[in-house]
Formats: structure tokens, C-alpha cells, sequence
């Protein structure tokens, strides 16, 4: 099993995401918030990376950064090799809460994207309507929601609606795919399963994924690569490849291999805690 | 019974037992027509003199259709603007209150010295009384949308008009339909007041030249037909509140309907 951290590599040419020295701090002034503290990542095309840490540790923050939704306070944040928003690169988030528009029905709410992002857009006020139709439902039966299409999201179970919102996230083919704790509020059967569903989807469609979450064996089942955070100031503090072979299982995560890595990403998360957070 | 018919029953009883208990009052403690005339009496009134009202009850409907046209477009409009982001919305609303807490009673003789007497004074009362709820409304629904539903559309490169049609506007709705039951009932108001005080038509004026010649009988059977009418748009918007936003309050049968 291959666990020893990785060297900071020299970045390769097929880098998807980049995050050269990036910093972030939030506000200004005295309340300013310093989240993230100079930081190098890069995300391979294809690769699946967990970031895992403490809360408040700038997890979040490198998503929305990776994202576009916030800007870098200082270095470069690359996406498709130009700087982030520049390349008109398709991106799909999910989070913790499944956010469906509760005046849609899931049908509606997975058409969204679809109705939003180019090149589909403009299929969208053509013919291919129909098509897409078909595409939802086929992808809401991948995810075990078959006959839920016409439902609305408030009939459906946290769960349910959490699977929707991945599909939401994943109609429009994303090159990207941002996942911040998207199934931190479901019970852990419902969980579990939802790993299975998100690595077949990862497999068969290969975006790149970055996913953000406080559930270190959700990070090992899921990740080629976990990033082990620290708070105040957020940053990497260290990389860990993950090589189980896939398709992973829940029976796998019971190996001695799987739970020692759980338990050393454990430890270095707790050992990496700010002392005074540290309860005797 | 159900308990929904049992409700409908009781709250029918109600308002039939107010009116018997009226009627029952003033015939035994002998109330003059001239001080409380009896229910009776004012349907008689009513229906006698009904050429009569009706153009009235006519010009009153029709100011205050146009007053509250007028008043939803002036209150979307605003109410966009200043639900639009947290920092109009944070800017504009001490204004805004400042505003609707004005008495709109005491606006009416400035539109008088603008327009001069008549139905334009009395539209833009209707609408200046009915376009603070829309405004404030409107407002709060867009500016109170999650921010992980505009993350979600940003991340999709949408653009703000994007946002504004898929997730600001029908998130709005329920605020927008909640504030139009209000607002309908203002513009009424805002109509009668503005008749009372300087018009020659509607069931405002019809009041005040009844009262001066102590025809108390038509005051009362104007008051129906403005209860009445109060009623019909009041119900009017309700129906269409539960039409087009059922599903904010998420009852099976608007789904299942």
C-alpha cells in the first residue's frame, strides 16, 4: 500500500487545476479572516481529490476558488491551463444541502443545467427537449430514482433529494465536478450506497472531482488523492495517495490498510488542531 | 363532518349569526334608522337603490384595478431593484420605511393640487398604498435567496439575468402573491379615502353626500358593497396565490392536481 506522502511534484502538462502560492482571506479590516495560507495544489484531468480538516480550515474556500466563485487574494489560480473563468470550462457543485428549486419538479431541477450552460443551451430551445428528457430520467434511474422524475423535491426524502442534486450536477457533462460534503447530512446506509452511485458515475464519465468533506473512510473510498488540511491558517499540510483498486466496496473500508490510513489521517488532523480547540 | 366542513360551517354561522344578532338588537332597544339601521333595512336600501349605486361600485372597482395595476408595476419594478443586492437592499429600506409610514390619507390633497379633483388623484392613492407591500415583498424575497443557489447557478456561468428568471423571480412568487392579498385591499382603501375626500363619483363620494343628508341607510348599504367588494378581490388574489405558488406550501394535492 502506498501511503508515504507525495514530493511536490514539478507540474505536468496534463494538469487540469492548478493553484499556484494562492492565497484567500476573507473581509477586511479587523475582522478580516485569513482562510487560506499560501498554498499549491494541482489536480490531474480525470483525478479525484479529497480535501479533508477541521472545520474552518479553507476547504470550502479552495472550491470556490477552483470554481471561480470567489477570487484569489494573491497567486494564480489556473483551470484548463489559463486563469480561472477564462476558459469557459463546464463545472457542476454539489452540496451539503441538496439546494432543489422546490417550485420544479426533479426532472425540472436536473434540467437546469441544461438550460444554463452552452453548447446545451442553445439545444435546449431547439429540438432536443425530448432527448434530454430522456437523458434525466435515464441518469435519475443510475442514481435509483426511477419514476421520481415528476415528483417534487419536498415529497422526497433527504436522501433522495441529495441523489437529484448530484444528477444536477452531473447532466451537464461537467469537466469539473465540486462536491463539498454533499452527503455529510444523511444517515450512513444511505451514505454508503451514495459512494457506490458517485464512484460508478466517476468511473463511467471520468470528470475531475474535488471533494470536500469531514468524513476521512468517504474520502479514502472515494479519492485517488487526499489533501490533509489544517485550520488558522488554512493549509495543506500534507498529500496522500490512495491505491485501493476499483471498484471499491464497503468491505473494503474494514481492511487493515484502509482503517490504518483512516487512523493516520486521523491523527494528523487532531495533532494539527490549534491547542486551545484540544479538549483534555 | 370533516373537520375542513365543520370549519366552513362554523365560520358561515358566524358571520349569519352577526348579522341576526344585529338585526335582533335594534329591534329591541328600538335604534332609530338615522343612529344603526337594521340589516334588513340596508339589503332593502340596497336593492331599491341599486341604479344608483351600481356606477358608483363601478367607478370605485375600476380606480382601484388601475390604482393596484399601476402599483404592481411600480412595486415589481422597485422591489427588483432594490432586492437586486444586499447593499441596495440595505441602502434603500430606511427610506422605503420611511415612506409607507406616512399617513397616505395626508398625500391625497397634494394630488388634488396636481391633478385636480376627480379619478387621477384617487388611482394614484390606490397606488401609492398598495406598492409598499409589493415593494418590501418583492424585495426581501430576492434579496433572501440562498447564497448556495446563486453559487450554484454561478458556477454554471449563468448570467445575472439567468439567475434572475430561473431562481430569483419564482422564489419571489409566494412572497409577491402573499403581498398582492394586502396590496389589493390598500388600493381599496386608497380609493374609497381619495373619493371621500375629492372626487364626484364612487362609493366614497356616494358615502359622504348620503351621510351629509343623514340618508344613514345608504351609508351603510355603500359600506356593504364595499365589504363586498373587498371580499371578491381579496378571495380573487387568494385563489390565485394557491394557483400559481402551491407548491410553497407544499400540499400533495397542488403536486398531485
Amino acid at each position: 500500500m502506498m501511503l508515504a506522502p507525495v514530493p511536490a511534484a514539478p507540474a505536468r502538462l496534463d494538469a487540469f487545476v492548478e493553484l499556484q502560492r494562492v492565497t484567500h482571506t476573507y473581509g477586511r479590516g479587523d475582522k478580516q479572516v485569513h482562510a487560506l495560507d499560501t498554498t499549491d495544489l494541482r489536480i490531474d484531468k480525470g483525478d479525484f481529490i479529497a480535501l479533508v480538516g477541521p472545520s474552518g480550515c479553507g476547504k470550502s474556500t479552495i472550491l470556490k476558488l477552483v470554481t471561480g466563485l470567489i477570487n484569489a487574494s494573491s497567486g494564480t489560480v489556473l483551470v484548463a491551463g489559463r486563469e480561472v473563468g477564462a476558459e469557459p470550462v463546464r463545472v457542476g457543485m454539489a452540496f451539503q444541502n441538496p439546494t432543489l428549486l422546490p417550485w420544479l419538479t426533479l426532472r425540472d431541477n436536473v434540467m437546469l443545467p441544461l438550460k444554463i450552460v452552452a453548447p446545451f443551451r442553445q439545444e435546449y430551445r431547439g429540438k432536443r427537449r425530448t432527448e434530454f428528457r430522456d437523458r434525466i430520467d435515464a441518469l435519475l434511474a443510475q442514481v435509483g430514482l426511477a419514476g421520481f422524475a415528476d415528483k417534487y423535491p419536498w415529497q422526497l426524502s433527504g436522501g433522495m433529494m441529495q441523489r437529484a442534486s448530484l444528477c444536477r450536477a452531473l447532466v451537464h457533462e461537467p469537466q469539473l465536478l465540486m462536491l463539498d460534503e454533499p452527503f455529510g447530512a444523511l444517515d450512513q446506509f444511505t451514505r454508503e450506497e451514495l459512494w457506490g452511485i458517485m464512484q460508478d458515475l466517476w468511473m463511467t464519465r471520468r470528470p475531475t472531482v474535488l471533494l470536500v468533506t469531514h468524513d476521512l473512510k468517504e474520502a479514502a473510498y472515494l479519492a485517488n488523492r487526499i489533501c490533509v488540511m489544517q485550520a488558522r491558517p488554512g493549509r495543506i499540510i500534507e498529500e496522500s495517495m490512495v491505491a485501493f483498486p476499483r471498484p471499491r466496496t464497503i468491505a473494503m473500508s474494514y481492511d487493515p490498510d484502509f482503517v490504518s490510513l483512516t487512523q493516520r489521517l486521523r491523527e494528523l488532523i487532531m495533532s494539527a488542531r490549534p491547542a486551545r480547540e484540544t479538549v483534555p | 363532518m370533516s373537520p375542513q366542513l365543520r370549519r366552513r360551517f362554523a365560520s358561515t354561522a358566524l358571520i349569519v349569526g352577526f348579522f341576526v344578532a344585529w338585526e335582533l338588537l335594534c329591534l329591541a332597544f328600538g335604534v332609530k334608522d338615522i343612529v344603526l339601521p337594521r340589516p334588513s333595512q340596508i339589503v332593502i336600501t340596497l336593492i331599491q337603490r341599486m341604479p344608483a349605486i351600481w356606477p358608483h361600485a363601478l367607478q370605485t372597482l375600476y380606480t382601484t384595478l388601475v390604482g393596484f395595476a399601476l402599483g404592481i408595476l411600480a412595486g415589481v419594478c422597485l422591489g427588483a431593484l432594490i432586492g437586486s443586492s444586499r447593499l441596495a437592499y440595505d441602502v434603500a429600506y430606511p427610506l422605503l420605511v420611511g415612506f409607507s409610514s406616512i399617513p397616505k390619507v395626508a398625500v391625497v390633497p397634494i394630488f388634488v393640487l396636481w391633478f385636480g379633483a376627480g379619478t387621477v388623484p384617487a388611482v394614484l392613492t390606490a397606488m401609492i398604498l398598495c406598492v409598499f407591500p409589493i415593494v418590501v415583498n418583492v424585495a426581501t424575497g430576492l434579496a433572501t435567496t440562498e447564497p448556495e443557489l446563486e453559487d450554484v447557478m454561478r458556477a454554471l456561468k449563468a448570467s445575472k439575468l439567468d439567475i434572475l428568471v430561473n431562481v430569483g423571480l419564482p422564489r419571489t412568487m409566494p412572497y409577491f402573491f402573499a403581498s398582492l392579498k394586502v396590496a389589493v385591499t390598500q388600493a381599496f382603501v386608497g380609493t374609497v379615502i381619495a373619493e371621500t375626500v375629492a372626487s364626484n363619483r364612487g362609493i366614497g363620494n356616494l358615502m359622504m353626500i348620503a351621510s351629509s343628508s343623514f340618508d344613514v341607510p345608504l351609508v351603510f348599504a355603500g359600506l356593504l358593497v364595499l365589504a363586498a367588494l373587498g371580499v371578491v378581490l381579496y378571495v380573487t388574489f387568494s385563489f390565485i396565490e394557491v394557483r400559481v405558488t402551491g407548491w410553497a406550501l407544499r400540499k400533495d394535492e397542488f403536486a398531485m392536481g
